[in-house]
């Protein structure tokens, strides 16, 4: 059927095998990419033991990544069998808790951004006798929930953190912008800016999926009110966004983020991002993992009870030497 | 390709009635965009009025910026609503090309116009198998491309967790050929102190060429044969499964030029991003007067389409109306101008 020697296919292979070998690059690419400082350790002696992380997390969403990668870092280390499953649906989020109690395993770690949905799963998990932890979302619910410690942020707190630095950086009007419509913890932080700015408070929705968009909508949004003159992105790849629109807007607005992803250090070093507010995913997923294995093998409850906060820690000029280096790896 | 089977160029019949000449007027009522035109002109009235910064030239330069990201793809997907066929994966299709072009780049430390040539293979590769599964398989592109969807979807996330670890690719802005790729495909250059984007010129080509291919070419003829009827058109000696699979890759070449501007302009690329814009494409075609059933439409519809999408969606942040109502808002101008495109175009009919 297909004459090799004469196929277009061939041909475009060719081409591309020529292009590719005249074509290389002395400039950026993998080979300049420093080898990345992965966090690696010794690894516990004790069995080996199954631990299922539940969140509701979007799979392409480089936040749940980093709290991904610190779960596995710690289940490397404490000879732990990580299952890693997440669906933003609260309802199937639930089905989930209740598969990794139907398939036994040794301890939970869940986030709770809806805890109604989820509370009643959590329930059954520790009526099985399942040890479960909570993160990130649920610093509120889940004592009552049973879970026995909660590693994360409060999203009100950081939203309040974000407002007040932007008012003693004499900043007089305010703009946040909400990436996706509709999510309780988004809502929080920039009703968070709300109450502890000094100054004038807007906020905006932008579409999260759509960069060229989101730029769009938020360069008309500092056109049509020229007096903004800071504004707050809830994630960090939005961030860049808003840096991009400040400028195709002729504004003079600065630029602040929550959350942090691999391109934000370099441009909180050369000034286009003024800080970034970090609540420690990395921390979050390891602290989940290895709070449940200290339980099982030790008995011990971190946090005795009590929330135990990784955020809002402020990522700004002054500290970015040494967050950047990790945040280049995926790790921060 | 043969090109004996051309039913484009026919011998004059007879003058009859069918075919007498029509007034300037009565023929430029009865094209599929004059009503989207008029809908356009009443959203622009409508914020011209409401909305003071609207009003100014960079405003407007904006919102033709938007509305050709949307009006980019939408060229070639109203083409293939015309043949009668749907694309779902158009969305994610430009991610992945943008993904493609700058992982392929990065990993193997490139020259980046290398990585945009493997992207422009593969998305042609991703509109052909779309067009060859369906004319291979008979099952409607809806549900064919659905599923490519999905498939895009995934591989999205996956292969690029797979080569770079994370869900976004690296930074390829020092990689050489950047500068010159972001040139073509995401310049600006000012226009008597108006920023313009390099994007309207090319979408304006496209909506150009697309509408050239459209009413001057046979193979024009042949995609309203196609999308009219696929068996009749057959049996008259179209080639339908070259037209459609044709269409499905003009899809792909201009969802490939999609993802290139959206790597240059933002250096990176989540592996998210995408979904949902296949519908912004296909509402723009329809607005712009294509009929989702074929066989009818054209690219300055669409192309006035996403004019209006975009002067919607970025209209309503320069009125600064309540952000929390932006959707309805979205959705209510969008169902008028459809309103107002079938109003106008029935009184057309009429006029005949």
């Amino acid at each position: 059927m297909i004459r090799l020697r004469h196929h277009p296919l061939v041909a475009v292979l060719a081409v591309l095998l020529l292009l590719a070998a005249a074509g290389c690059s002395s400039s950026g690419g993998k080979k300049a990419e420093q080898a990345s400082q992965n966090v690696s350790t010794g690894k516990a002696n004790t069995p080996n033991m199954t631990i299922a992380m539940v969140t509701h997390g979007a799979p392409s969403d480089t936040f749940w990544d980093i709290i991904r990668k610190g779960a596995s870092a710690a289940a490397a280390k404490d000879n732990v069998t990580l299952k890693y499953s997440s669906d933003p649906d609260s309802g199937k989020q639930a089905t989930l808790i209740q598969s990794a109690i139907d398939s036994k395993v040794d301890g939970i770690a869940v986030t709770l951004p809806d805890p109604p949905a989820i509370a009643p799963a959590v329930k059954k998990a520790i009526a099985a006798g399942i040890p479960v932890v909570a993160f990130n979302a649920g610093i509120g619910q889940y004592q009552e929930s049973g879970a026995m410690s909660y590693f994360g942020s409060d999203e009100s707190l950081a939203g309040q953190t974000a407002g007040k630095r932007a008012s003693d950086d004499g900043y007089k009007h305010v703009l946040c912008v909400i990436q996706f419509q509709g999510q309780v913890q988004l809502e929080a932080r920039c009703d968070g800016v709300k109450s502890t700015f000094s100054g004038k408070w807007d906020k905006i929705y932008v579409n999260g999926n759509d960069r060229p968009a989101e730029q769009s909508t938020i360069a008309a949004k500092l056109k049509q009110d020229s007096s903004i003159d800071f504004v707050i992105t809830l994630g960090a790849p939005d961030a860049l966004a808003a840096m991009n629109a400040v400028k195709d807007s002729g504004s003079k607005a600065k630029v602040g983020t929550f959350d942090f992803n691999p391109q934000i250090p370099p441009k909180i070093q050369s000034g286009e991002l003024q800080w970034a507010i970090d609540q420690q995913p990395y921390l979050q997923g390891y602290l989940s993992v290895d709070s449940l294995w200290l339980y099982k093998t030790n008995g011990n409850v971190l946090g005795g009870g009590k929330p135990t906060l990784t955020g809002p820690f402020v990522v700004d000029k002054s500290n970015i030497g040494v967050v950047g280096k990790f945040a280049a790896s995926g790790t921060r | 390709m043969s090109q004996t089977a051309d039913v484009g160029v026919k011998p004059p019949p007879p003058r009859d009635e069918r075919v007498a000449q029509r007034s300037l007027l009565s023929r430029l009522l009865t094209r599929p965009e004059i009503g989207a035109l008029v809908g356009a002109i009443i959203i622009y009235i409508i914020f011209f009025a409401v909305a003071p910064p609207f009003r100014d030239l960079d405003s407007l330069a904006t919102v033709l910026y938007v509305s050709s990201t949307y009006g980019i793809p939408a060229v070639a997907v109203a083409l293939l609503m015309i043949g009668g066929e749907f694309d779902l994966s158009a969305g994610v299709a430009v991610t992945s090309s943008a993904l493609v072009a700058s992982m392929f780049s990065y990993q193997f430390t490139v020259n980046m116009w290398v990585g945009v040539v493997v992207a422009l293979v593969v998305a042609l590769a991703i509109g052909f198998i779309n067009g060859y599964l369906v004319v291979r398989t008979g099952i409607p592109s809806f549900l064919v491309t659905l599923g490519t969807f999905f498939m895009l979807r995934g591989l999205n996330l996956a292969v690029t967790k797979l080569v770079t670890g994370n869900v976004g690719t690296n930074d390829v802005s020092n990689i050489q050929g950047f500068e010159s790729a972001r040139k073509v495909f995401a310049s600006t250059f000012t226009v008597g102190g108006v920023a313009i984007r390099v994007t309207l010129l090319w979408w304006l080509l496209f909506v150009v060429a697309g509408t050239w291919v459209l009413l001057r070419t046979h193979i024009g003829n042949w995609i309203f044969a196609v999308g009219g009827s696929a068996p009749n058109s057959r049996a008259v000696g179209v080639p339908v499964n070259r037209v459609k699979i044709g269409l499905f890759m003009t899809v792909g070449f201009l969802c490939w030029f999609t993802g290139m501007h959206i790597l240059f302009a933002f250096n990176t690329v989540q592996s998210g991003i995408g979904v949902g814009n296949e519908f912004i494409y296909i509402v723009a075609a329809v607005v712009g007067g294509c009929l989702l059933t074929g066989g009818y439409g054209s690219a300055i519809g669409a192309a006035i389409g996403a004019f209006i999408f975009g002067m919607a969606n970025q209209g309503i942040v320069y009125a600064g109306w309540n952000p929390d109502w932006f959707y309805f808002f979205l959705g209510a101008l969008l169902l008028g101008a459809i309103l107002l495109n079938n109003w106008v175009r029935k009184r057309a009919e009429a006029m005949r």
